[in-house]
């Protein structure tokens, strides 16, 4: 079986936004996103458990994401795929899911897997676009799946518990932070990472219109930074025996009670 | 500009957050809302009286199961056939597979995590915090449709008594969006919410003096209908789980009402609460950071605070 | 009574000891090199230039012929330094090649000052010798790091980060190898389910390149009887980074305010301030650990000295961006180690104590030494010869005397110790030895280990700044600028005698700039418990220095330093 992983670079230690570009400055040092690390997991975790197949990375972002994509490795995957081109930078939803989709479709695996989201952007939602791309049927949000006869198996956590879903392979999967714990790479994973097949491709190896992609071919766009709305009027009241009234009123005017 | 929103129902009601975003919609001009589901006809009624001059129902066993796939043909198809400038949802993990896989269905703008929408120089804007909620990004839209995900609670629904007129929709599905199917649907068990699910959290820090205060905690979260969490400093000296544990190596969490007892609000603690819709403290000590960023401090003895505050928690609810 | 934290040692560490996986699951590599900083990168990056040149050595050394292991997330997440740096040392390494100029830094030094302080003033006096910058280049040591690091790699360096290096394997008087710490371990040592057990490193030479308090270095040091003349004493350096409205101009050394001048308080240090670039700087205050007042905290001496108007005037309308902290080795050249090397074994840089300290200036030492371990190592692979027979790596211990380090080590081997005398006598006496090239005054002057001076107490935290959150912080907020997101279910990496005196434990609820130590409970007659807060580490040794013991915790634990 041949198993597909998403993986995203973001970047490492305190997050700023770099006024000039009002995006998220990436200027620094960048690590494998940690909700992909548990997609990474249950990969490794299915293919021990059935005794062959191949997990492929499959990313996109600038050659230094490489960096990230080798700590998958270290961990057990295969080997990698990265989409790399400038006119790719700067991509929303729309253009990522895009050339992820032509990534993935050129690979052809039985079963894609997502983690949770993306620690910078806080987005829980490519891998829904990247199944409607690819028409593939989606189970999201699994803190627990087997693969059996062909299908994929799990449940799903939703606000108000579980779902037990069903979908027949191929399909498009994302993964709860719930679902594992993923594994330190051993040393040997780490020596041996660097040898395992890297490629790095362009989007006209994948047949992709640069115009589709990057800031381009995106439909959203960022226009300002503010500071946020001041917290409202806060007010600090002291305790003479009455500040637990005033509290019960306070909830009641804002209708938490 | 027309909007539409996708109204999320649960045991045979709507969810309040979508009709909240459904009362933004209607703020903004024409409103129209889409119940989607099986034996939903019922619903239709109701979006009417919270702001929706038009419903579009779907009713189809294919339904029945809160998939998002089939959702997106069907809203895909009302998109198209209606010319929808703006596609709104209240975040849930139905929508947002709903709405990601709509905006590369219609290859459509999606902006996730909004707290707003307002019309700036003629143009729809989306006021999204980022960052830990410390900067707030103004978000656009190139073209329409435009496609946005609201956090929960970001609006409240608005009795409006208006009535709606009703067009049912038939839609033909891919067959993709039929191969995954629900065995089975599993409530979570009422011990009370998890943390990150919870809308109301009630925490203790080092203010509690020992572990044996936590009791003083549950009780006003049980009264209050939310979680209990804790800080490091609580987990680290063995009072309370690590799965409790609020802050940067911990959870983060976002619920309407934040209650911090006890707790000094060091950065490491902040950032994991901040994003909280209110944030109440109590506290000993008037110098405690918390106060900065709190909506309402109370400087006291929690002990003394507390138990007060649970009491008149109940006899209000009660009443 | 007088306390002295030397009177209450930790528990004896156990760093040496045999391999002890099954030989087939040992992993073999050529050179292992402990410590991904300036030393341990020289090292990798010479060894690999070398290689190139030698296939008959490659062959030897197996399919890795060159590991690089650092317990930091990355090379340079646990590198803090000012720094200005002597650019030699890249020069010798990269000789002939364009990464002698191409490696990040922030330019030259274009001018400097020295100010010695009082509480309202800056009188401004003409930088001592030893402290000219003319040609040196200001460096973020992370950043150099980091770079380093890509280089070393292109040459065939294995990196292997978030590894820690927990014990020196140890076999009939040589070194093979070394032994990696657990991974996946909770609070009171149980597996967790990702648990990683260490494995052992088998290797035909090891190099420690620890940097300052060395873990294994110390054990090594221990076990092959390598002691230098006196005991390594250290100071504590507190950095921060921050964002500047205007540029600064030149490069700034001070001294005096706040730290105390009279002989009996023993403080010897000062502080930096230099320009990276337009638009930010790099400050820090550097105090020894040889001072006698437990309630100095160094994270707070340097909050009070944004507080004085030199300070005040770059700051304004700037922004802090980063935090952290690191021990120095002071001792100089009279510490060293009485030899570098042992059976399989070198050792280098900050890790030896090669820091010339009234010149502020170690970096260039580190690379130096590293590039000397490598050719000594690489002679000892040759055909025909074996890194493990007794001597036959003394040819780097014979390489370092003819080096400069060796020389510049050698001129200012008493500045430091005649600051013992308080700081005007001493900068008197540094003075003279100075001009006279270390002649004067003859004899060498014996250094206590930092945790057998006395304690005594001044009163003086009443007069630390309280945070106000624009240019004084609190020392938790400044942990988590250092990148600090050490899981906290860890066992505990600290080790401390308990119950100590309360003096003690307050000691190092003061010393620490990181906030690990508390003072717990009285548990009998003036003795108390210590609590700690072990994921707050910022793993900068100080507590080493003042006597308890800093291991290694897990590997990827601890800061994230991006600039420092």
């Amino acid at each position: 079986m041949k198993i597909a992983v998403c993986v995203k670079q973001v970047p490492e230690g305190t997050k700023r936004i770099d006024p000039a570009s009002k995006r998220l400055d990436r200027s620094g040092e960048g690590a494998l996103n940690a909700y992909d690390a548990n997609a990474v997991e249950e990969a490794l975790r299915l293919k021990e458990g059935s005794g062959d197949g191949e997990v492929v990375l499959v990313s996109m972002g600038p050659a230094s994401a490489l960096d990230a994509i080798r700590k998958a490795l270290a961990m057990g995957a295969d080997r990698s795929v990265l989409v790399s081109d400038d006119a790719a930078a700067g991509s929303d939803l729309v253009a990522t899911s895009y050339v992820l989709a032509a990534a993935l479709e050129r690979e052809g695996a039985d079963l894609i897997l997502f983690g949770q989201q993306a620690a910078d952007s806080d987005g829980a939602v490519l891998w829904a676009a990247v199944a409607d791309r690819l028409r593939r049927p989606l189970i999201s949000q699994l803190a627990d799946l087997s693969i059996e006869g062909g299908h994929v198996h799990g449940k799903r956590q939703t606000e108000f518990g579980y779902d037990v879903i069903d979908a027949p392979l191929p399909a498009v999967v994302a993964v709860s932070d719930a679902i594992n714990e993923p594994r330190y790479p051993s040393l040997k994973g780490i020596m041996g990472a660097k040898k395992k097949p890297q490629d790095v491709v362009g989007l006209g190896e994948l047949g992709l219109d640069p115009a589709r992609a990057g800031q381009a071919g995106s439909r959203t766009a960022v226009l300002a930074l503010g500071a946020p709305a001041p917290r409202g009027e806060s007010r600090t009241i002291e305790d003479d025996g009455a500040a637990a009234g005033e509290i019960v009123a306070y909830l009641e005017e804002k209708r938490l009670l | 500009m027309t909007t539409l929103v996708f109204l999320e129902h649960h045991g045979g009601e709507l969810l309040s957050g979508s009709l909240g975003v459904l009362a933004k919609a209607a703020s903004l001009g024409e409103a129209h809302a889409a119940v989607l589901g099986s034996g939903v006809s019922g619903l239709a009624e109701e979006a009417g009286r919270f702001g929706a001059s038009k419903v579009f129902v779907v009713d189809d066993p294919a339904l029945e199961a809160p998939l998002p796939q089939p959702r997106v043909d069907a809203l895909a198809q009302i998109v198209r056939e209606h010319g929808v400038d703006n596609l709104l949802f209240a975040q849930s993990v139905l929508a947002s597979d709903i709405a990601a896989a709509l905006a590369a269905r219609l290859e459509a703008g999606l902006n996730w995590q909004l707290t707003d929408l307002v019309v700036e120089g003629g143009e729809l804007v989306g006021k999204q915090p980022a960052l830990g909620d410390s900067v707030i990004v103004d978000v656009g839209w190139k073209q329409a449709p435009r496609l946005a995900l609201f956090r929960s609670g970001a609006f409240d629904p608005v009795e409006t008594g208006g009535q709606a007129t009703v067009e049912a929709v038939t839609v033909s599905f891919e067959d993709f969006s039929l191969a995954a199917h629900m065995l089975e649907q599993l409530q979570e068990e009422s011990t009370g919410p998890s943390i990150e699910e919870a809308e109301i959290i009630v925490a203790g820090g080092r203010g509690l003096g020992g572990p044996e205060s936590f009791t003083v905690i549950e009780e006003l979260a049980a009264a209050l209908g939310g979680a209990v969490a804790a800080t490091r400093a609580v987990v680290d000296a063995g009072w309370y789980p690590y799965s409790t544990q609020v802050g940067q190596t911990g959870k983060t969490v976002s619920p309407k009402l934040y209650v911090a007892c006890g707790i000094s609000g060091a950065i490491q603690h902040k950032v994991g609460m901040q994003g909280s819709g209110v944030i109440i403290a109590i506290n000993k000590d008037p110098n405690a950071p918390i106060f900065e960023f709190c909506d309402l401090g109370v400087v006291g003895d929690l002990h003394s605070v507390v138990p007060k505050l649970t009491e008149l928690v109940k006899t209000r609810r009660a009443g | 009574m007088t306390v002295r934290p030397a009177d209450y040692p930790p528990p004896a560490a156990e760093a040496v000891g045999p391999a002890t996986d099954p030989v087939d699951e040992r992993i073999e590599v050529g050179v292992a090199i402990v410590g991904a900083g300036p030393a341990g990168l020289a090292c990798a990056i010479r060894f690999g230039q070398l290689l190139e040149e030698s296939p008959e050595v490659a062959e030897r050394l197996g399919e890795v012929p060159l590991a690089v292991l650092d317990k930091g997330k990355q090379p340079g997440s646990h590198l803090l330094s000012g720094a200005v740096m002597n650019p030699r040392g890249l020069r010798r390494l990269f000789r002939g090649l364009p990464q002698a100029e191409e490696f990040p830094s922030f330019g030259e030094v274009h001018g400097e000052a020295v100010y010695v302080l009082s509480r309202s003033n800056a009188l401004r006096i003409p930088p001592p010798p030893t402290m000219r910058n003319h040609g040196n280049v200001v460096v973020s040591l992370s950043q150099l790091g980091r770079w380093l690091g890509e280089q070393a790699e292109e040459v065939g360096a294995t990196i292997l980060p978030e590894t820690a290096a927990a014990k020196l394997l140890v076999d009939h008087g040589t070194v093979r190898g070394i032994r990696t710490g657990d991974r996946g371990r909770g609070r009171e040592g149980q597996e967790l389910g990702n648990f990683e057990p260490g494995s052992d490193i088998v290797a035909k030479v090891t190099v420690l390149a620890e940097g300052t308090q060395g873990y294994l270095t110390d054990a090594a040091v221990k076990q092959f009887g390598l002691e230098g003349r006196n005991p390594q004493v250290y100071a504590l350096g507190v950095k921060e980074v921050w964002k500047v409205a205007k540029p600064l101009d030149r490069v700034i050394h001070t001294m005096g305010w706040p730290l105390r001048t009279a002989a009996r308080y023993r403080e010897f240090g000062g502080s930096w301030i230099y320009p990276l670039g337009d638009d930010m700087v790099s400050l820090g205050f550097v105090v020894g650990l040889d001072y006698r007042d437990l309630e100095l905290s160094a994270h707070d001496l340097l909050q009070e000295l944004k507080t004085h108007k030199l300070l005040r005037r770059i700051l304004d309308g700037g922004e802090r961006l980063e935090w952290g902290a690191k021990t120095i080795p002071e001792g100089g050249f009279l510490s060293l180690p009485r030899q570098l090397h042992a059976p399989g074994l070198l050792i280098c840089g900050d890790g030896a104590g090669m820091v010339n300290v009234p010149a502020l200036k170690g970096v260039h030492y580190a690379l130096e030494s590293g590039r000397l371990a490598a050719e000594a190592a690489f002679a000892a692979l040759q055909p025909g010869e074996t890194p493990t027979r007794v001597g036959a790596l003394a040819s780097y211990d014979e390489a370092v005397q003819e080096s400069f380090i060796w020389k510049d080590l050698e001129e200012v081997r008493n500045q430091r110790q005649a600051f013992a005398k308080g700081f005007f006598v001493g900068g008197a006496l540094a003075s003279a030895m100075t001009v006279t090239k270390g002649k004067v005054p003859g004899r060498a002057r014996a250094t206590e280990p930092d945790a057998e001076q006395p304690l005594l107490r001044s009163g003086r935290a009443e007069q630390y700044p309280a945070p106000d959150g624009r240019v004084t912080f609190d020392k938790l907020s400044s942990v988590f600028l250092s990148g600090n997101k050490t899981r906290d279910d860890q066992p505990n990496h600290i080790r401390i005698a308990e119950p100590v005196p309360r003096d003690v434990a307050e000691l190092w609820a003061h010393m620490c700039p990181a906030q690990v130590y508390e003072v717990g409970d009285e548990v009998e007659d003036g003795m108390v418990t210590v609590k700690l807060a072990p994921s707050n580490c910022v793993q900068c040794g100080a507590i080493t220095a003042k006597g308890g013991r800093l291991t290694p915790p897990e590997g990827g634990s601890g800061p994230e330093y991006q600039r420092t």
